[in-house]
C-alpha cells in the first residue's frame, strides 16, 4: 500500500518552479533515495517536503493526508529530518540535544517526561551512542556528531525520517554504520526513509527506489535495479572523462588517448592492477584477449579502446589471435598480467610466445616494466642525457 | 585526552545539573544580600547594618499594613529621621533600580546572543543604546528651549523610542541578511551612524540644552525615585517572566534555525518575539538609567560558566540574579570609590566586564582543545 506520495509536486525558490512534476509512490517502511549531480535540486525537494521552502504547486501525501495541511507541531510528529546544517550548541551535552526530538511532545516548558527520557536512552542505544550522553556535543567527531543527530531525529517517533546526504563528512566505516542503522529503522519500526547521498554504489545498495533527479524535471523513479540501466549513472551526472561501473560500483578515470604503447595480456582479475597502473601513468594500452565474462573485461572496456575479447564459455580461436597478435606487433612492449594459462585461453600463451619471438620487451607485472624503464632513465641520466 | 575525560564525566556525576544550578542561585542571592547590605549602609553617611535591618524591617511592616489598612504609617517610618530618609528616598530606591535594570539588560543581552548564535551580541553593540540615545539627545535639544528642564517621562519614552527604531531597522535587514555574523555588523554600523548623528546634534546645540542629555549619557542609577523603581520592575520583570516562558523554543534555537523549524516552531515569529522581548528590555533600562555597556555580554557568560549548561529555562533566572548582584557591587563602587565624586556606571562596568569576557573565551579555547 502507498504511504508516501507526491502528486505533480513542483519546487523551487522564490515562486520560480525549479523541478515540477514530481511523481513519488513509496510504501511504508521503505528506503527511498534521491541521487543527482550537485545542484540539481536534491535538496530543494527535501526541503519541500519538510516545509523548509514553500512548494510551488501540487500536493504531498502522507499516509492519504495532504502534509501542507497540517501544523507545524503535527508535521513535527510525522516528519523528522537530519540535515546538512553544521549545528554548535553551546554547552550541551548529547544527550541534551538528543532529548530535543521531543519537543513536539513536551509541555509549554519543555519537561521531559520519565517516558520521555526513556525514549532518549532508546534513540541513543539504537545509533549505539549511549556512551556519548554527557560528552559536551561540540567536542564530537563528524561520525558521531551523525549518530547524535540521527538519534535526536528518532527521538521525534517520526513515521518518515528525511535526511540530506547524511553520508556527507563520514568515513566509509561511518558511512556504513549508518546505512545500516536507517536499514533497520525502515525494517523493524516501519519507518520510511527518504534521503539523499552521493554515493550511488551505497545508494542502489540500501535503496528500495531511487529517484534521479536532473535538469527541471525527474529523469527516472523506480526500484534501483529497474531504472539503472548501463551508462545510466553516466548519462545522469554527465560523466565524459572516466565512468561508473554500477555493477561494482566503481569508478574508472578518464582513458588514456592515442595508439596503444603497451598490451597487456590479462584475465582473471590479475589485468585491473596494470590497467588502472597504465591508467595513472596516462599510457594507452591495449588488452587481450578476455572473456566477456572475466572481470578484467569492464574495466579494461572503461580505460581502452583496444580491448580483443571473446566470447565467455567457448575457446578462443584463432581468428581472436590474429586479432590480437596485430595489435601487439605495434606495441612497444607486452606485460604479462600473471594469469595461468589453461585450454579455454590458451591463445593468451601463443601471444607471449609471439612477443618472445618477435624480441618485443616482455614483463611479468607492470611493476617489472616500471623498475626497468626507471633503470634505463636512471643509465640515462648518469650518462648526462636529459631524459 | 581520555583520563581527561573520564575526569570530567565523574566531576559532573558528582554535581548534576540542577545541583548546580541550586548551589550557583544560593551563592547569587547571598551575594546580592550582601550587596543589597553593603549598598545601604556605605556612603558620605555610615548607618550600621543593625540599624538598618530594623529600619527596612518597619518599613516593610508599615507598607503591609498601609495595604490592609489603607492607613498611611509608611511616611511616618521613612520620614522618622535623616538617616531613614537617605535610607528609603535615595539609597534603597537606587539600590533596587541598579538590582532591577541589572538583571533586565543581562537577560536582553541573553535574548540577543541567542537570536545573533553569536556571543558578542549585546544591546551595546547592537546600537541600541546608540539609537536610544540619539533619540534622547535630540528631544533634549528640541524641547529644553521650550520646558526648561526635561521630565524623567519624557527621557524614557524617548529612549524607548530610539531603541525600538534601531531594532525595527535590524529586523527590517533581518529579513534579507540570512548571515547572522553580517546582520551584527550591520547592527553595529547603525550604532556608529546614531553616535554620528548625536554627535551632530550636540556640535551645533547650544550649551545649556544639552546638560540634561550630557548627565544621562553618563550612565548613572543617580537619579532613581520610587515610581521609576516601580515601573522599571514591571517592565523588566514582565519582559524577563516573558522572556523564560519561551525557554523551549529558546534551547530548540541553538540547534539552528532548520532544526527548529522541523520541531514545529514558527521561526518567523519566534525571532520577533526574542527581539522585541530583549529590546523591550534594553530599552527600559537605557531609558532609567542611560547606557551602561558590557554587562549584557559579560552577565550571560559568567552564567553560563557557573552553571555549565545553557538551557534557557536555568540560564535565563540565574542571569538575571547574577545581573543584578553585578550591577549593585558596580554601582557601589561607583559610588564610593572616589567619593564624593562619582564614577558614571559605565566606566565601572567596561572595567570589570571586558577583562572578564576575554579570560571566559581565552579559557572556553583552551577547553576546547
Amino acid at each position: 500500500m502507498i504511504y508516501f506520495h507526491t502528486k505533480d509536486l513542483s519546487v523551487g525558490y522564490n515562486g520560480h518552479a525549479l523541478i515540477h512534476d514530481i511523481n513519488i509512490e513509496v510504501e511504508k517502511g521503505k528506503i527511498l533515495t534521491l541521487i543527482g549531480p550537485n545542484g540539481a535540486g536534491k535538496s530543494t525537494i527535501l526541503k519541500s517536503i519538510t516545509h523548509h521552502l514553500a512548494k510551488i504547486c501540487g500536493q504531498v501525501y502522507i499516509d492519504r493526508q495532504e502534509i501542507y495541511a497540517w501544523s507545524a507541531r503535527e508535521l513535527a510528529k510525522q516528519v523528522a529530518v537530519v540535515l546538512t546544517d553544521r549545528i554548535h550548541p553551546e554547552l550541551m551535552t548529547c544527550e541534551e540535544v538528543v532529548a530535543m526530538g521531543r519537543y513536539p511532545y513536551t509541555n509549554a516548558l519543555g519537561k521531559l517526561t520519565p517516558r520521555d527520557k526513556e525514549i532518549v536512552v532508546q534513540a541513543m542505544e539504537r545509533v549505539h551512542a549511549l556512551d556519548l550522553a554527557q560528552r559536551d556535543f561540540t567536542t564530537l567527531s563528524d561520525g558521531q556528531r551523525q549518530r547524535i543527530m540521527l538519534a535526536r531525529a528518532l527521538c521525534q517517533e517520526p513515521e518518515v525520517l528525511i535526511l540530506d546526504e547524511p553520508t556527507a563528512y563520514l568515513d566509509i566505516r561511518h558511512k556504513i554504520e549508518l546505512l545500516d542503522i536507517l536499514r533497520e529503522m525502515a525494517h523493524e519500526k516501519g519507518i520510511t526513509v527518504i534521503m539523499s547521498l552521493h554515493e550511488i554504489d551505497l545508494a542502489t545498495k540500501i535503496s528500495d527506489y531511487l529517484l534521479c533527479v536532473k535538469g527541471d524535471t525527474i529523469e527516472a523513479f523506480g526500484p534501483p535495479e529497474d531504472i539503472l540501466a548501463d551508462g545510466a549513472i553516466d548519462k545522469l551526472y554527465d560523466i565524459q572523462h572516466g565512468s561508473y561501473n554500477l555493477l561494482f560500483g566503481s569508478v574508472e578515470l578518464a582513458k588514456p588517448q592515442g595508439e596503444p604503447q603497451v598490451f597487456v595480456v590479462g584475465g582473471g582479475g590479475a589485468g585491473i592492477a596494470c590497467y588502472r597502473a597504465l591508467q595513472k601513468r596516462q599510457i594507452p594500452f591495449a588488452a587481450g584477449i578476455l572473456f566477456t565474462n572475466d572481470v578484467d573485461y569492464p574495466v579494461a572496456q572503461e580505460l581502452s579502446d583496444y580491448v580483443v575479447t571473446a566470447p565467455a564459455f567457448e575457446p578462443m580461436t584463432e581468428a581472436h589471435y590474429q586479432q590480437a597478435a596485430q595489435i601487439l606487433l605495434r606495441c612497444d612492449c607486452v606485460i604479462d598480467a600473471g594469469t595461468p594459462i589453461g585450454t579455454l585461453n590458451s591463445m593468451n600463451g601463443r601471444l607471449l610466445d609471439l612477443a618472445r619471438e618477435k624480441g618485443i620487451p616482455l614483463y611479468s607485472g607492470w611493476q617489472a616494466m616500471e623498475n626497468k624503464k626507471d633503470s634505463r632513465e636512471n643509465r640515462r641520466r648518469e650518462r648526462g642525457v636529459g631524459p | 585526552m581520555e583520563t581527561h575525560d573520564l575526569m570530567r564525566s565523574s566531576r559532573r556525576e558528582r554535581l548534576t545539573t540542577a545541583g548546580r544550578f541550586l548551589v550557583t542561585m544560593l551563592l547569587l542571592a547571598l551575594l546580592f544580600g550582601w550587596g543589597l547590605v553593603l549598598n545601604v549602609n556605605t556612603g558620605s553617611v555610615e548607618i550600621p547594618a543593625g540599624e538598618v535591618f530594623h529600619m527596612v524591617w518597619s518599613g516593610v511592616k508599615a507598607l503591609f499594613r498601609d495595604l490592609f489598612t489603607g492607613s498611611d504609617t509608611l511616611r511616618a517610618v521613612t520620614e522618622a529621621s535623616s538617616e531613614s530618609k537617605i535610607i528609603f528616598s535615595i539609597r534603597m530606591p537606587r539600590m533596587l533600580l541598579a538590582a532591577i535594570l541589572g538583571g533586565a539588560l543581562s537577560v536582553s543581552g541573553f535574548l540577543l546572543q541567542t537570536f545573533f548564535r553569536n556571543p558578542i551580541a549585546g544591546p551595546f553593540v547592537l546600537g541600541i543604546s546608540s539609537g536610544a540615545k540619539m533619540v534622547v539627545g535630540i528631544t533634549t535639544i528640541l524641547l529644553t528651549p521650550y520646558l526648561g528642564t526635561i521630565s524623567s517621562g519624557v527621557l524614557i519614552l524617548s529612549a524607548f523610542a530610539g531603541s525600538l527604531l534601531i531594532v525595527s531597522m535590524v529586523l527590517l535587514f533581518s529579513q534579507r541578511v540570512q548571515n547572522m555574523s553580517m546582520l551584527l555588523v550591520i547592527g553595529i554600523m547603525v550604532g556608529y551612524i546614531c553616535s554620528a548623528v548625536t554627535d551632530f546634534c550636540i556640535t551645533f546645540a547650544d550649551e545649556e540644552d544639552i546638560v540634561n542629555l550630557t548627565s544621562w549619557s553618563m550612565g548613572s542609577f543617580s537619579g532613581a525615585n520610587w515610581s521609576g523603581v516601580t515601573t522599571a520592575a514591571w517592565l523588566c520583570l514582565g519582559g524577563t517572566v516573558l522572556s523564560w516562558l519561551l525557554s523551549k523554543p529558546i534551547a530548540a534555537y541553538a540547534l539552528g534555525e532548520g532544526y527548529a523549524q522541523s520541531l514545529g516552531i514558527n521561526v518567523k515569529v519566534f525571532r520577533a518575539a526574542l527581539i522585541i522581548l530583549s529590546s523591550l528590555l534594553s530599552a527600559c533600562v537605557t531609558a532609567f538609567a542611560g547606557p551602561i555597556s558590557f554587562v549584557g555580554i559579560a552577565v550571560p557568560h559568567i552564567t553560563r560558566t557557573m552553571l555549565k549548561t545553557s538551557r534557557p529555562i536555568l540560564v535565563i533566572p540565574a542571569t538575571y540574579l547574577c545581573g543584578a548582584v553585578f550591577c549593585i557591587f558596580c554601582d557601589l563602587i561607583a559610588r564610593t570609590a572616589f567619593s564624593p565624586t562619582e564614577m558614571a556606571i559605565g566606566t565601572v562596568t567596561s572595567a570589570f566586564g571586558a577583562p572578564v569576557v576575554i579570560y571566559m573565551m581565552l579559557k572556553r579555547q583552551k577547553v576546547r582543545q
